[in-house]
Parts: C-alpha cells; structure tokens; sequence
C-alpha cells in the first residue's frame, strides 16, 4: 500500500476543500484529485440503491455545440439520432473514430434550437474537445470548452426526486428520465437540471457555476435538505459499484480507442439508419463480419474477485478474454464482472475461469445488467 | 487507536502477538483503515509453510487488493475460518480478528520488527495524518 504519487499536474474540483473538510478519502482518478470514499463504499452504494447519495462529478467535461449548422455538426460526429431530440432532451451516445472504435461515450443534451450541450468523460477532456473542434470545422457552429464553468452535482438513487423537489420547489413528476429543465436550486436561477446518472437509479444531475464559494454552499445544501432521506456524500468507489451492477460502460474498461460499437454491445445507441457518422463505414463492414468478442457478465462461483485486467479461460485453461471491470458487487452481495471473451462463450450460463493470483477460478456468464432498478421508482426510459 | 504494546509491526502493515514458540497474525488497523470495506481474505491451509517477508496470502477491499506478508518463517497451525464469511470483522476490530497461527521457526526474527510506539511514528509519517 504505497501512498499514491500525486503529480503537480493533478486537477481539483471547486469542491476539494469541502471533501476534505468532510473527511473524504482522496485519490488520483484520471488526472483528478476526487473523492473516493466518505463513509465507506458499501454505506454509500447501499444508501443510492435505498435512499438517496450526492456526487461531486465536476470533473466531467462539458461541451457546446451551437450556430446554424449546430445538428448536422453533432449527427456527425456521434453515433445516436441527435434529430430525435427535442429541446429539453437528453440521450446517450459516442464520439467514434473512422474504425468504429471510440473515442469517447457522452450524453448529448439539446439545449435549444441550434444549441448542443456534449458532457464528456475526465479522462479524455483534451482529446475531446480537439475531435469535435477538428470534425465540425465544415458545420457552421461554435465549439465552445464548458468545462470549467460548472460544478456538476449528480444526487441519485429512489429519494432523489423528492429531494431535488424540496431545493427547486418543483413537481419533478412529468420530467422523464434523459430530460432536463432550467429551475431555481439554492436561490441560483436558471440552473440546468437533468434527470440523467451513472447509478442504475433513477437520478438528478444539477450544473450549477463553478467558483468554490458557490459550489461549497450547494453541495452543503443538498446534503442538508437530504438529511430526512438520509442522503450521504459518496466518493467515485461506490460510483464504480453502481454503475457495474447496472452495466453502464466506463471509458478505457468495456469501450475504448480498441473497441468497436457491436463488440461494446452497445447497438441500440447507434443508429445506422443515419445516413452518414464518423464510424458508420466501418461499422457497416463490422457488422457482416463475425465479432472477434463479445462483452459478457460474469458471476463468479468459486471464491475470488475478478479484477479489472485478469485473464479470463476457458475450463481447460487456455486464455480467451480479459476481465474490463470487476468487482465485489455490495448490493447483490455477489462477485461480478464484465469481460470480452470469443463469441461462442457468450450464451448465459458458460462456466469459464478467471486467473487470480495464478488459480484458475470459475465464474459463468450471466444476463446483464447485473441489477436493474424497479420499475416503479422512475417515469420515462432512458 | 491504541496500538498494543504485545504485538510486534511490519512496514507492510501486519500485526504478530508471540506466545512462546507459537504466534498469532493479523493486519492493522491502520491498513484496514487504508483498504477501506473488506470483502474477501485468502488465507493459506493448515500446515503451509512461511517464509519471513515473502507474502502468504491477500486481503481485499471493495477498491482494492493487498498482499499479505509473513511478519516471521514458520507453519500455518491454525487458520481463522470466520473471516470467510465474514471479513468485515477486520474493519470493526482488526486487532482482535486474528488471520491465521503459526509456529515459530525462529523466534529470533520478531526481533527485527518495529515494537507499538515504532509503527505509530511508521504510519504518521507514512500516512501524513
């Protein structure tokens, strides 16, 4: 255990102090300096599953796309319909190299007419912004770096709607899930408000702007508003859980500069009806060939826990996949995983092996997403 | 926390407690602090052999994996099954929840080890805190 080298060009969100003065557990995550855990991971993902938990998730990016040509500029450089969208609309989608492969997944959000809100992934602000600026040169739009003006605030699980009612003084019930509005939150007008999250619970997320003392009093409001649900500060390590047992993708684990779209399994967001996208030539070509791999779920049976990188084999041994994401799952109460393995060891139920510490240890493909939320707890699909 | 002043320290982390020529092994609570929730241990079988400094098995959180190291050479005499089952008992009282026993092989080598006050002054300068 040794301590984590931090580097001087680390990044801190504008709610650093306020994790610390909280008593966070600190660590380097794509170049940030976030928290990992306050009260504990378990706590805090059963508290999201349960109540309700609030994330400081201000190291996502945030770009704008807009002018008069703003939605051929975003149909294309990403893979899902931006025309379906309506204003207050938000959807799921990627950035795709000319391979297929990714760049990077994001949520696009229609902000207006011709105006385009991208919010991106830490890891690859940079590399993002320089691929929309460098494929939307021909569209008649601005490309404008958000991402240092808001602090992104996700307050997620079955209580969140009541508490984001209670700091908006709104009914939040006829805003469906990947739908967003502009409300009054903490006496900040005009604040965009999505009903988006990286959980599998129904969820909020609050952009409001990015200097300390703002932020500070935002985050202790929540928090203080959520205190009869019981809501808690959570790190990025119940963030992880979560979002494995819902099978969300995460950028350089299940998609990556190296995997295509059909391999991700990430079909439905990928509109080939589109008549033309970055990707969608060699997507057409992919998809005829057979798939080199598929991305399963993984239960494991004997004692152990996948991690992320551990080979996966076949029973004789033989290695045939590597494990993306895996975990202790604190909600199931199971070893889980995800892995890309051959295809033909994709049907529910194939017992495979997982090399940890040099053992061979079962596991067997199971339906995916891990956990899904009850229908009850949320209007709208994503 | 109190740290006894019966156990012996390693730098990675391990408690042992020597009782004549058998010794009992666990981590600190410093390192339970560190891992954070703990989910699985993999502990050796009965009558493996240790060998001073090289690892015996592994500790893991919800976040992490972590080496466990041999404070000292001896025999795996005993192993404490519960934590199997239930390895969270390392967070709520990790110098009461044993890992494993072994018999010495040479009891000369605790005495390499830091002593309570030693490994306090370790993790407060290792941990900045």
């Amino acid at each position: 255990m040794a301590p984590v080298e931090v580097s001087p060009k680390v990044r801190r969100t504008p709610l650093y102090a306020t994790h610390l003065e909280l008593g966070a557990k600190m660590v380097e995550f794509n170049g940030w300096e976030m928290p990992v855990e306050y009260a504990g991971i378990i706590a805090e993902h059963m508290g999201v599953r349960t109540g309700t938990g609030v994330f400081d998730v201000s190291h996502m990016g945030d770009i704008r796309v807009s002018g008069p040509e703003a939605l051929p500029a975003v149909q294309h450089i990403t893979m899902n319909d931006a025309a379906a969208l309506a204003i207050g609309q938000a959807q799921y989608s990627a950035l795709l190299y000319p391979q297929g492969t990714f760049v990077d997944d994001l949520i696009v959000h229609r902000l207006g007419e011709q105006d385009y809100l991208l919010v991106i992934n830490a890891g690859t602000r940079e590399k993002d912004f320089n691929w929309v600026r460098d494929n939307t040169r021909q569209f008649q739009c601005r490309v404008d770096n958000l991402s240092d003006d808001f602090t992104q605030i996700a307050i997620q699980g079955p209580k969140s709607r009541a508490l984001v009612e209670k700091l908006s003084g709104t009914d939040l019930s006829s805003l469906k899930f990947y739908w967003f509005r502009r409300a009054s939150i903490c006496g900040l007008r005009d604040i965009l408000l999505a009903r988006t999250g990286y959980t599998g619970e129904d969820g909020f997320e609050i952009y409001v702007p990015a200097d300390e003392t703002t932020s500070a009093r935002v985050w202790r409001e929540v928090l203080a508003a959520g205190q009869e649900w019981g809501a808690m500060p959570c790190g990025l390590g119940a963030r992880n859980t979560l979002r494995l047992e819902a099978k969300l993708a995460l950028y350089g684990h299940e998609i990556s500069d190296t995997i295509n779209v059909w391999e991700a399994g990430l079909d439905r967001f990928c509109k080939m009806e589109k008549p033309e996208f970055v990707g969608r030539e060699a997507l057409v070509g992919a998809k005829s060939a057979d798939l080199r791999q598929t991305l399963v779920g993984l239960e494991m049976i004997e004692r152990g826990i996948a991690r992320d990188g551990y080979r996966v084999l076949d029973l004789g041994g033989q290695e045939i996949g590597y494990v993306t994401s895996g975990s202790y799952a604190p909600f199931l109460r199971k070893n889980i995983a995800l892995a890309y393995v051959p295809v033909e060891f994709g049907a529910l139920g194939t017992e495979v092996r997982v090399e940890i510490r040099g053992q061979g240890v079962k596991a067997r493909t199971v339906a995916t997403p891990f956990y899904k939320k009850p229908k009850s707890s949320t209007s709208g699909s994503p | 926390m109190a740290y006894p002043t019966e156990f012996k320290y390693t730098k990675e982390h391990e408690w042992i407690k020597p009782d004549g020529a058998t010794a009992t092994i666990g981590i600190t609570n410093y390192a339970q602090e560190s891992l954070g929730d703990i989910v699985f241990v993999d502990l050796p079988k009965l009558g493996t052999e240790l060998q001073g400094g090289k690892s015996f098995g592994s500790v893991e959180s919800v976040k992490a994996v972590s080496d466990l190291y041999a404070p000292a050479s001896g025999t795996v005499s005993e192993v404490n099954g519960d934590l199997a089952n239930a390895p969270e008992k390392i967070n709520q009282d990790a110098h009461a929840s044993w890992m494993i026993k072994i018999t010495l092989s040479n009891p000369g080598e605790l005495n390499a080890l830091l002593n309570a006050q030693e490994y306090e002054q370790f993790i407060a300068e290792e941990g900045g805190h």
